[in-house]
């Protein structure tokens, strides 16, 4: 394998790890801080991408839909946290577990009759339809890069609100000691609800931008849930740090994977997932 | 206790007597729900008595279906004592090996790392040839429940083949309330309620877990197995995760550790199902808004609901 053609590997496994950050730390954090169990979490991924789809052949336009996806995104967050989460917060996971079955069945069958179960694509806007020469017969697209450079911006926007801000510091104070929070005089349920609508429209955002580079098809949140538990269980529950390592490391293992060893690429994540249970059964990270 | 013997005693002779109606409609679509209660059961080890939260139960299921439609000869009918046998070695030893892993890790991660095994064996099936592909293999003949030239039923006839069912679904109470009563099931339920206290008694905890967790998978690949004598048919969603979460869903809706919650939970279960696939083809939107509502207004589940109808009694522990 030559350079050109590794380093378009290297790009692909780095964007989809990335993409799988995306998602994997709504989860983590809904989780980490609320100590919610959501299985629903792949339907905003699925959500968001089906948002993009009809928003951009209503709009005409990428930008619009994303726009405007992502303020929907986030009206159905703080909805569901109001409407449904919030009763959840000190009942059995178990119960948590029933609750977000019900939502995938209900989210299913709704996207089903809204739009029907045909597959669909979105076009790439063609500022970036464009693709980077690399050698004469190859070349990288670059929606992909701009793929990676909003995850990146938008993992960096995450760090900066959780550890630099004021709502942050709120975050982080309520994640270990509710009452202590509540008793200082501030409200934690407005933090909650902003919490959960931003794991929602971190999702949902990620379904977004990923719909013109793979397809919408009905069953991708179903997919990508499965996949962001690998993430959340190999970087340890609750650490959005260790999330970004271990959506990094199933990018890259699942990338070269599918070079290498096609006809066995779809194990190596479990495979990935085995090895770490025994080496380190808390994860990558352990939370503090 | 007598109430309760009772109502078992009722419930057993009206299941008993449902071929007798004589619509064959019924008889396989019971045949159907106790299959799926034999399958809740299996899990109700796992979560109910041994605390082990699982949403990959599914693969259990789907490696006892898929060891009769590979091990099933293509022109003749297989042996069923043969196949049921090796289908539940096949389920118990793929659930020790995934065990193996998957006792190491407590809580909800339990939920997601079984979750991702079971995915692992759809992949393998789906995308494999060992599963032949994602269309599934058609089993062309009934298991074959002669032994030495003399045939005691005959699982063609739908009428047999609830009665057997039934009686593997009595065998496999049997089987577990024994087990629930041995040495064994008290420390599961020690395990249940607190793993430390257990470890320190000197209980080694993950070989208890990894037991429980084989015997479950052992009891679910039993149940595969029998849904696929009856359907004929195998495919990787026998893998999926709808078939694992569905059965942790009849499982609470039903009561976790009970046993009998199971049973009652797979026939609620199928029961809404026909309800709701009677209405809309939509089926799943009105089943999940049911579920969302009754969890959000019913905690416990329905196994709670005869206690919530009685008037409170004024003194003694409440029980959930």
């Amino acid at each position: 394998m030559d350079f050109y053609s590794l380093l378009i590997q290297l790009l692909n496994a780095v964007q989809y790890g990335l993409l799988l950050f995306l998602v994997a730390s709504g989860l983590t954090l809904i989780f980490g801080i609320m100590g919610i169990i959501n299985l629903a979490h792949g339907s905003f991924y699925m959500i968001g991408a089906y948002l993009a789809f009809s928003l951009a052949s209503l709009t005409g336009s990428l930008l619009w839909a994303v726009l405007l996806g992502t303020v929907l995104a986030v009206a159905l967050g703080l909805f569901l946290e109001w409407a449904l989460f919030s009763r959840f917060y000190r009942r059995e996971h178990l119960e948590q577990v029933l609750l977000t079955y019900g939502l995938i069945l209900v989210f299913e069958e709704l996207r089903s009759l809204i739009l029907g179960n045909d597959v669909h694509g979105v076009a790439v806007p063609a500022a970036l339809s464009a693709s980077i020469p690399l050698t004469d017969t190859l070349s990288y697209p670059v929606y992909r890069l701009f793929m990676s450079g909003v995850c990146l911006v938008l993992a960096g926007g995450l760090y900066l609100l959780i550890q630099r801000t004021r709502v942050g510091m709120m975050i982080r104070a309520g994640s270990s000691n509710r009452e202590m929070v509540q008793s200082l005089g501030l409200n934690i349920n407005l933090v909650y609800r902003l919490v959960f609508a931003l794991g929602v429209a971190l999702a949902a955002l990620a379904g977004m931008i990923a719909a013109p580079a793979s397809s919408v098809y009905p069953g991708m949140g179903t997919q990508v849930l499965i996949i962001c538990f690998v993430v959340v269980v190999i970087g340890g529950i609750g650490s959005v740090w260790g999330a970004l390592l271990a959506a990094l490391l199933i990018g890259l293992v699942d990338t070269f994977g599918k070079v290498f060893l096609p006809s066995i690429s779809g194990l190596l994540v479990y495979l990935l997932m085995a090895v770490i249970l025994l080496w380190r059964p808390e994860g990558l990270v352990k939370r503090t | 206790m007598n109430r309760k013997r009772l109502t078992l005693a009722l419930s057993l002779l009206l299941l008993a007597a449902v071929p007798l109606a004589g619509s064959a409609y019924y008889t396989e679509l019971v045949t159907k729900v106790m299959i799926l209660a034999i399958f809740a059961m299996s899990l109700d080890l796992l979560v109910g008595y041994t605390g082990l939260v699982s949403l990959g139960h599914a693969a259990s299921y789907g490696i006892g279906a898929y060891t009769l439609a590979l091990a099933a000869p293509r022109y003749d009918p297989a042996s069923l004592w043969v196949t049921l046998a090796e289908a539940v070695l096949a389920a118990g030893l793929a659930s020790l090996a995934v065990g193996f892993f998957v006792v190491r890790v407590k809580g909800v991660y339990f939920l997601m790392v079984t979750l991702a095994f079971a995915q692992m064996f759809h992949f393998l099936f789906h995308d494999t040839d060992l599963g032949r592909g994602s269309d599934g293999i058609s089993i062309s003949f009934r298991p074959d429940a002669s032994v030495r030239g003399f045939t005691p039923f005959d699982l063609g006839n739908s009428v047999h083949a609830y009665y057997f069912v039934l009686v593997v679904l009595l065998l496999t109470y049997a089987f577990l309330r024994l087990l629930l009563r041995s040495p064994l099931g008290h420390a599961l339920r020690g395990i249940k309620s607190n793993e430390h206290r257990m470890q320190s008694l000197g209980f080694p905890v993950l070989r208890y877990k990894l037991a429980s967790f084989t015997i479950a998978g052992a009891l679910g690949g039993l149940a595969g197995y029998l849904s696929a004598a009856q359907f004929g048919f195998v495919n990787p969603e026998l893998f999926g995760w709808h078939q694992s979460g569905n059965v942790l869903l009849m499982l609470i809706l039903g009561g976790l550790g009970s046993l009998t919650g199971g049973v009652a939970g797979a026939f609620v279960f199928v029961a809404m199902q026909e309800l709701f696939q009677a209405l809309t083809i939509h089926w799943q939107l009105p089943f999940g808004l049911a579920i969302i509502l009754l969890v959000v207004f019913l905690p416990g589940g329905l196994a709670s609901l005869p206690a919530r109808l009685r008037p409170p009694r004024p003194e003694g522990p409440f029980h959930v």
